[in-house]
């Protein structure tokens, strides 16, 4: 990668994308400490495949850009010249309420669109954490960024419907279409949610919607241990109910098992009497109120110098809780625990104690959770500590077509180069 | 490769049992659900196991034998369909449930399993498996995977794609992989298995699929209403779902649909232009609720009669109606061409009066039965083939309804697939470059082009990395792709 060319001038950016729409970049600007050389904001699909085109012959490595929320993800950049930003590109080009589809472009933040669906008594089922962040909406399909409501509406996976994408070489494709139910060719929508702009620039998507719930409950059980998280969460998971979430706190003297329940209000009044009913043979049941409800997302970085990401089965919630607490305990790291209980993600944010304490903490539970059919990604962190601990951990069996996927997509390797898993 | 060697390489792998190669026996694989298309293997072989599969695959790889996978061959889009000089894997003998999850909420399969197995499986439990497609009885899970089936109850509970959780995958050239979480919610790395699925076979072979099951609803509303005409149904479907509630299913017929069925299986249906089946499930409070609001919103739009099933057996003739449909076409007709399209729910009354002027402009008979909730049709296009010029005929008419489709923001097909039956179609709802990505996907997980070659793409494009010496691909010698 030393070798690039970096024959490329802020004054070529502008022809494409007009003068006030390429600088320089700044310090605010760098990747996981590396700095790109420019900042260019396209305005138009066309302008993206423009920029991509000059990349592409330039061998100039591009990171894409939303709101930059989630910009810390992954491993630390190989190489980095352009940061290709989306924000300018943030209309709603089609939203016909009647068909709870929308279209958009991908720089538009998640919070506007999902005022605009509001209008109409919609949303996007969506709810991550950087959503109230800036985060835009192409950010949160390429960092396939999930939230409480998953346990009832999946992730973006299942949500989008169509797509738009650049190429590495300027092509545009889409795939998909704006309608639900659609099996014509391969679902692009997918392969790109999560990709992280390894295979191409998001430029438009289309989602599938529902309707925006008239009301909501949410009732909490304080949990005595790790057994009665694990034998609560099961407990709502068997019963007739259908929770919009299902999440734990665990966090200093904060043990919380929460359910949230939204619907019209009969509906919503019954379900949360059968929750309290259930939760109450755990510890002692309480409602919460809206600013209480969903207390927080992912620890993030504010206190926490690590935060990961534990995917394990749903049955296996008191385990990940006694896993992380005892490495933590033993390593002298401090934990804050939050999570989807519901669907078996765990959000560990570590602070306190040395860096090498701490990456001890995370290759522990590294090894146990990938041996139990899981995984640990971590979320957050200094570049320092991915030199010690990679951000993915291993993909297995994968690996290889991944690669593969990767080298079709963008033969140069010009699409944030080593951030992604296997070091793609 | 010799037909004669490659036998014995096969036999080798499964033993006497597990190659069919016969003449008379490989007829009764020409085709799948889609009889227009005809084509006899090379070869027939019934693998056992996993092991077996990647094996077989394997033989074919290394002597550059194109396959095809095949599950319980009830696919209506030719996806299953034979290439000639092929082999052809049936999957129908990996059929064991190899592990049932309650806990974790998940169901691991072999892909020959039958589609409604898995619900009887975890019954007890209070859970059942919920994509349905009509051929749930017969069609195995495998081939509900290659196609991401649909089913009446997916407007609610989505497709067979956000059931499938994990799967083992033997790639086109033999190696296995394991892609999706499984169990656990997320994997890190490209989502592979979404790729997969729906991929109609031409990525590679699942031997292994994990299922997420769901807890069987505390209520379950059925009711049926009939309307004028398909307009004023049409108009009920949007005041229910604008009323912000999501059915577990909408099914429209028309008069002549209806006419079928009651000649075919006499399920009672009132006599009308057009009768809705809409099914709420959920918790009891909810459905209580909201089924109410669907019957103000029927009376609202002139339901001359709203039916509300009283108990499972009521509830069992409305879709005994309903499921019987396709076959019911026999009753009215001698033949029929069924489409598959989808548009936008808004556009469904513009649709339908275009398919029926299309159909007085071609002067035949269109019944209309589908899955109103999301726009997807299933126009029947009744013909007579001992008519001379019928059948064309049938098929012109169909590929005019698929265009006025596309032309409303539509689709090609929710969840038949594109199959052999509509690629010809595809460039018209994409671009080249649409299409030629797609294709990446291809050659990143089958860069000879041996796994369901000629499928979906109308212009399949080969990968140029075919180590070694230039060697003319079989695909490219007949004629049928040109190098990418």
């Amino acid at each position: 990668m030393a070798t690039r060319t970096k024959n490329v001038s802020v004054e070529d950016l502008q022809n494409i994308v007009g003068e006030g729409h390429a600088r320089e970049a700044g310090a605010g600007d760098a990747v996981d400490g590396v700095p790109p050389s420019f900042v260019v904001e396209p305005g138009s699909t066309e302008e993206i495949a423009g920029l991509m085109k000059l990349a592409n012959d330039r061998d100039l490595a591009v990171a894409p850009r939303g709101g930059g929320t989630t910009m810390s993800l992954g491993n630390p950049p190989r190489a980095l010249d352009l940061i290709l930003g989306t924000t300018r590109m943030n209309a709603v080009v089609e939203h016909v309420p009647g068909d709870q589809v929308v279209r958009v472009q991908s720089g538009i933040r998640f919070g506007d669109l999902q005022e605009r669906l509001a209008g109409s008594d919609q949303m996007l089922g969506v709810d991550p954490p950087e959503a109230g962040e800036g985060a835009t909406v192409g950010g949160i399909v390429a960092a396939n960024s999930s939230g409480p409501r998953r346990y009832r509406y999946g992730t973006v996976r299942d949500l989008i419907i169509g797509i738009t994408v650049v190429l590495a070489d300027g092509t545009v494709a889409k795939a998909g279409g704006k309608v639900v139910k659609n099996v014509a060719g391969y679902d692009l929508s997918k392969l790109f949610t999560g990709s992280l702009g390894t295979l191409g620039v998001i430029a438009e998507c289309n989602f599938r919607l529902h309707p925006r719930p008239e009301t909501a409950r949410t009732v909490a059980v304080e949990l005595p241990d790790t057994a009665s998280a694990g034998a609560a969460s099961q407990a709502i998971l068997h019963a007739q109910i259908v929770p919009s979430a299902v999440e734990l706190v665990w966090d200093g003297e904060t043990r919380l098992l929460t359910i949230l329940i939204e619907g019209i209000p009969s509906g919503v009044e019954a379900q949360a009497e059968a929750a309290s009913h259930i939760l109450g043979g755990f510890g002692e049941v309480r409602e919460l109120a809206d600013d209480e409800a969903m207390p927080s997302g992912p620890p993030g970085a504010g206190d926490d110098a690590v935060a990961v990401k534990i995917s394990a089965p749903p049955a296996e919630l008191t385990g990940v809780l006694d896993s992380t607490l005892g490495a933590s305990s033993r390593l002298g790291v401090t934990p804050r625990i939050t999570g989807h209980a519901g669907t078996g993600v765990t959000y560990v944010g570590l602070s306190g104690g040395e860096e090498e304490a701490r990456a001890g903490v995370v290759e522990e539970l590294r090894e146990i959770w990938l041996r139990r059919g899981g995984s640990v990604v971590v979320r957050q962190a200094s570049p320092a500590f991915k030199e010690r601990v990679e951000a993915w951990g291993p993909i297995g069996t994968r690996l290889d077509l991944t690669r593969r996927v990767k080298d079709k997509f963008d033969p140069r390797g010009i699409l944030n180069p080593g951030r992604f898993v296997g070091g793609i | 490769m010799q037909r004669d060697l490659l036998i014995r390489g096969m036999q080798d792998i499964l033993g006497p049992e597990g190659v069919i190669s016969e003449r008379e026996q490989l007829r009764s694989y020409e085709c799948d659900g889609l009889m227009n298309y005809r084509v006899i293997p090379e070869l027939v072989v019934l693998p056992e196991t996993a092991e077996q599969v990647q094996s077989v695959v394997k033989l074919c790889y290394d002597e550059g034998i194109p396959f095809v996978a095949r599950g319980s061959g009830t696919g209506l889009s030719g996806g299953a369909l034979p290439v000639e000089s092929g082999v052809l894997i049936v999957l129908s003998r990996l059929r064991r449930i190899l592990e049932v999850d309650i806990p974790n909420q998940r169901v691991v399969v072999e892909p020959g399993v039958i589609n409604i197995w898995v619900s009887q499986e975890v019954a007890e439990e209070g859970y059942y498996y919920a994509p349905d497609p009509a051929s749930q009885i017969v069609s195995s899970i495998g081939g509900n995977l290659a196609e991401n089936s649909g089913g009446v109850h997916c407007l609610k509970y989505g497709f067979t794609t956000n059931h499938v959780m994990g799967a083992e995958i033997v790639l086109p050239d033999g190696t296995m992989v394991n892609v999706g979480g499984g169990k656990a919610a997320d994997a890190p790395g490209y989502e592979l298995l979404g790729a997969f699925v729906g991929s109609e076979g031409t990525l590679g072979i699942a031997t292994k699929i994990t299922l997420r099951i769901v807890r069987k609803p505390e209520a379950v509303r059925t009711l049926l209403a009939a309307f004028k005409d398909t307009e004023e149904a049409g108009g009920a479907v949007s005041g229910i779902i604008g009323g912000g509630i999501v059915p577990a299913a909408i099914e429209m017929m028309d008069s002549l649909c209806i006419e079928a069925v009651e000649t075919a299986v006499h399920p009672g249906f009132p006599r009308a232009g057009a009768i809705l089946i809409v099914e709420l499930d959920g918790p009891a409070a909810e459905v209580e609720y909201q089924f109410q609001h669907t019957i103000k919103v029927c009376e609202e739009n002139d339901a001359s009669e709203v039916r509300i099933a009283e108990d499972d057996e009521e509830r069992a003739l409305f879709w005994k109606g309903r499921k019987a449909a396709f076959a019911a076409m026999g009753r009215i007709a001698n033949d029929y061409y069924v489409q598959d399209s989808v548009v936008p729910r808004t556009e469904l009354g513009a649709v339908l009066k275009r398919i029926s002027e299309l159909g007085a402009e071609y002067g035949m008979r269109v019944a209309n039965v589908f899955h109103a909730g999301d726009g997807n049709l299933h126009p029947l296009v009744l013909y007579d083939n001992d008519v001379e010029g019928e059948a064309e005929k049938a098929e012109a008419l169909a590929g005019d309804i698929v265009f006025t489709c596309l032309e409303h923001g539509g689709s090609l097909t929710g969840e038949h697939g594109i199959g052999e039956d509509k690629k010809k179609y595809m460039p018209k709802m994409f671009t080249t470059e649409d299409l030629d990505t797609m294709q990446l996907l291809r050659c990143a997980f089958d860069p000879h082009q041996i796994c369901n070659p000629g499928k979906i793409f109308p212009t399949p494009r080969l990968c140029g990395e075919r180590p070694g010496p230039f060697r003319m691909h079989p695909v490219q010698q007949a004629g049928l792709a040109e190098n990418f």
